[in-house]
């Protein structure tokens, strides 16, 4: 009979780069909100967030609070991992952007297509929080 | 052909800024791009070929011109030679635009190596930091772990999902690879498999098993192109490039879509210039860094129907002597080698060894005209950099 394997070590969340052009959503982040990019000029919000309009250019772009509902677009539950199985996601907001994520603190056997989603925070190492999302009660 | 008056430099903007502590590297590239736009009275989405060098954050072209919003690129060009790398983009713009590859070229320089330098808010110690970690969507992807495996296998399990795609008709690719795999005695995996042995391989990202994926091998390649003039005084088989395309493919401010690469548009520039149809074609070298990328390069290039890959590769399809589309017959990345994890170079060495008739004789398929290399270079399930070329024999 081998040996039960030891936990392995909680995968390390590396803190993001904060440039002089994300700065506001990494506070807000810090405030547990979830910011995304929202353009005056033709009304499509986006993500990753920009300091313009990455479909009409526009610099009339403001930032938006995401109400953290979100469906699962797509996902893999990674097993070559050093630091045990975890799950990246795609997350369509219910504002409309569609970000990567790590789907986080639920039974990963549960995960579907289309499942509902919300916003949880993790610490990164030296950094903001991380958004992360885990399923739906 | 000459690029002597066969393009104009017709947008030139400055940045008049000497000290930027409050815009990132990325958004001065975007600001240039908007000072030129503005000055040449043209419009982002004219842009249809993009030059970046070294200084521009992230991986080549592609994050920033999924950054930046270009959707219309189908021509792209990173050469980095220091700061004379603009200077070489002028010509190669100008010889793409002669060949009628492009006609609006976006040439970008920005960065802020004086702020960077001062450290603090907008900058940092010890000049800028290179790759990955500089591209304006790192800090919103690396926390996620992303890796080539399961970025790629997202995709699949968006496949699947949509289209009722198989493991089974993903496990037939790396079946067809072995079976071409075993002939060569240079294939790092020469033997034969099944579909149960991909499905009981190990799972490493789901739903991607371990045989699903390329094996990792050092190695290299190297290729001559040369003009028809030298090709003729040479004595060997004329393998003439016939057609060529290229295109990005990004996350697109969110407006993510996992159904299809970016050969959904090098595809058919490639085929449009070459003056053929899929259905032509005899031979296929087609990516597989993984089995999922075979068949969706396989959709998008036109040998079937978008969804239909999963019936198109099952039962031998991609066997050459069995199926209908002979493919990778050197074994592909998926049995034979990806050197330096790189598999676009031996993607065109053995559809050159098939045009020329020098493949092994159990996989060289009968009268080998006209052969299609086609590549997905980055991650499929963020952003790539697709590549087809045609090529036929003289």
């Amino acid at each position: 009979m081998s040996e039960p394997k030891p936990a392995p070590a909680a995968r390390r969340i590396s803190p993001p780069a904060v440039s002089v052009e994300t700065e506001k959503f990494w506070q807000a982040a810090a405030a547990g909100k979830l910011l995304y990019g929202f353009c005056l000029a033709c009304h499509e919000p986006h993500y990753y967030p920009r300091s313009f309009c990455p479909f009409c250019f526009s610099e009339r772009v403001e930032w938006r609070e995401a109400s953290g509902n979100a469906t699962v677009y797509s996902y893999s539950i990674m097993y070559r991992s050093q630091t045990g199985p975890y799950t990246i996601a795609y997350v369509t907001l219910a504002e409309g952007p569609r970000v990567m994520t790590n789907l986080v603190d639920c039974d990963f056997k549960k995960i579907r297509i289309d499942a509902a989603a919300k916003l949880v925070w993790k610490p990164s190492e030296g950094g903001p929080p991380v958004p992360f999302f885990t399923l739906a009660p | 052909m000459s690029i002597k008056g066969k393009a104009y430099v017709m947008g030139a903007f400055e940045h008049p800024t000497r000290e930027a502590p409050d815009k990132s590297t990325p958004q001065l590239h975007a600001e240039c791009m908007r000072g030129a736009l503005a000055d040449a009275g043209l419009k982002k989405d004219d842009i249809d070929g993009y030059f970046c060098a070294g200084d521009a954050p992230g991986f080549g072209a592609m994050s920033m011109a999924d950054y930046l919003g270009l959707r219309n690129l189908r021509h792209m060009d990173s050469t980095e030679t220091g700061g004379s790398s603009y200077l070489l983009h002028v010509g190669h713009a100008a010889e793409a635009i002669a060949a009628g590859k492009c006609s609006v070229a976006l040439i970008t320089l920005a960065g802020k190596p004086l702020t960077e330098n001062r450290g603090g808010p907008g900058g940092g110690r010890g000049g800028p930091p290179r790759g990955f970690g500089t591209a304006p969507e790192a800090a919103f992807e690396m926390p996620y772990g992303g890796t080539t495996h399961n970025q790629y296998a997202m995709c699949a399990t968006r496949h699947m999902h949509e289209f009722g795609t198989t493991s089974e008709q993903l496990a037939w690719i790396k079946v067809a690879a072995s079976h071409h795999a075993q002939h060569n005695p240079h294939a790092l995996l020469r033997e034969v498999v099944t579909v149960e042995d991909v499905l009981a391989s190990p799972m490493i990202a789901t739903p991607l098993h371990r045989m699903d994926c390329c094996v990792i091998t050092d190695g290299g390649g190297a290729l001559l192109v040369t003009s028809p003039e030298v090709a003729r005084q040479l004595k060997r088989p004329l393998v003439k490039v016939i057609g060529a395309g290229e295109a990005p493919k990004g996350t697109y401010g969110g407006k993510v879509d996992l159904t299809y690469s970016g050969a959904v548009w090098s595809g058919p520039k490639a085929f449009a210039e070459a003056g053929i149809k899929p259905s032509d074609i005899k031979y296929a070298s087609i990516y597989d860094s993984f089995t999922i990328t075979v068949l969706m390069q396989i959709e998008d290039l036109g040998f079937c129907e978008k969804g239909q890959g999963g019936k198109f590769v099952a039962d031998g399809n991609l066997i050459s002597g069995v199926g209908k589309l002979p493919f990778n017959t050197d074994g592909g990345g998926l049995c034979n080698n990806h050197p330096t994890n790189r598999g676009g170079i031996t993607k065109v060495i053995e559809a050159v060894r098939q045009l020329r008739g020098e493949a092994h004789p159990k996989v060289q398929v009968k009268n080998c005209d006209l052969a299609i290399a086609h590549g997905t270079g980055g991650s499929l399930g963020t952003r790539h950099g697709a590549a087809t070329v045609i090529m036929e024999r003289e």
